[in-house]
């Protein structure tokens, strides 16, 4: 079973297909469940304390605004873990503020220079796109090794 | 500054979002009831957030899929069902990510159209080609980057 970073972080459909084909999402639920699920100071609503900024310097300078890198200490982990991606294009609903956008754009760079398979797709549009989308999906996750392979 | 007790520490929560035209979320709601085994499971007008132990929960996830593979989507939640944070029964409004959910739930049946058609097909469907084989690139090495600092390189 390979770990597959999704992008959109979000994605419904992206954290379901990896799943259905037998590998494991690496989505942003993940990161905000270990947050949540840490005792600590309350830090609300995400559990992002002080802290996170300075884990973020791993994955971005110190000039980079700490919203950036609080946003990376979440993402940075999950990306370093990664053993392949799926990014989609163009994705309307990955849309944020500044510190979300340049969160997104440090991600998608930081992906692409890790060296990992990535597969990138746009959202399906009609139906033949769908299935596209799916064969493209599904033919990308048989490629990588399942559990006990690796 | 107060202290932070987090609960359902070690559990995780799914949402699982049904796009049926043969099952709605109640019907779905009370399916997965019978088949919980100590699950918590709450229904929402999507579908359903179940919580529980890692392997509880895998398991009737598996076991949710099976009632309708190809109309039923899951994915991971970051936060517990009720969360004071993110329930709208405390913020008013959608709830935080609903209307990404809500934009991506347009495109699931263009995704149930695509698994049914390539279920049907089997392995012949057409696909784009494969993305290139890479490896996964080595960090840059400590004493490496002393000597690109020591040399000022550029």
């Amino acid at each position: 079973m390979a770990k597959v970073f999704i992008y959109p972080a979000t994605s419904l459909i992206l954290s379901d297909l990896v799943a259905r084909f037998g590998h494991k999402p690496l989505g942003a639920a993940l990161g905000i469940r270990e947050r949540i699920q840490t005792g600590g100071v309350d830090s609300p609503p995400l559990q992002i304390t002080p802290e996170e900024p300075k884990r973020g310097l791993k994955y971005a300078a110190v000039e980079v605004p700490s919203g950036v890198r609080g946003r990376m200490a979440i993402y940075g982990p999950l990306i370093e873990e990664a053993e392949a991606a799926i990014i989609v294009t163009e994705a309307d609903l990955a849309f944020g503020c500044m510190g979300c956008a340049r969160t997104d754009e440090l991600i998608l760079f930081s992906l692409r220079q890790s060296g990992i398979p990535i597969l990138e797709l746009k959202y399906p549009t009609n139906e033949e796109e769908g299935i596209e989308f799916v064969a493209a999906v599904r033919k990308f996750l048989a490629g990588l090794p399942k559990e006990g392979e690796a | 500054m107060a202290e932070y007790v987090p609960k359902y520490v070690g559990t995780v929560t799914k949402y699982v979002f049904v796009e049926s035209p043969m099952m709605t979320p109640g019907e779905l709601a009370l399916r997965a009831y019978e088949a919980s085994e100590g699950v918590l499971i709450k229904e929402t007008c999507f579908g359903l957030q179940v919580t529980g132990e890692p392997a509880a929960v895998d398991r009737l996830i598996e076991e949710i899929r099976s009632f309708d593979p190809t109309h039923i989507f899951i994915k991971d939640r970051g936060f517990p069902p009720g969360d004071p944070r993110r329930c709208r029964a405390n913020l008013g409004g959608a709830r935080p990510g609903y209307l990404g959910h809500e934009r991506e739930f347009r495109i699931l049946r263009y995704i149930t159209h695509g698994l049914e058609e390539l279920d049907r097909r089997g392995e012949e469907a057409e696909v784009p080609e494969e993305a290139p084989k890479r490896e996964k690139k080595p960090m840059l090495d400590i004493k490496r980057l002393q000597e690109l600092i020591e040399t000022e390189e550029p």
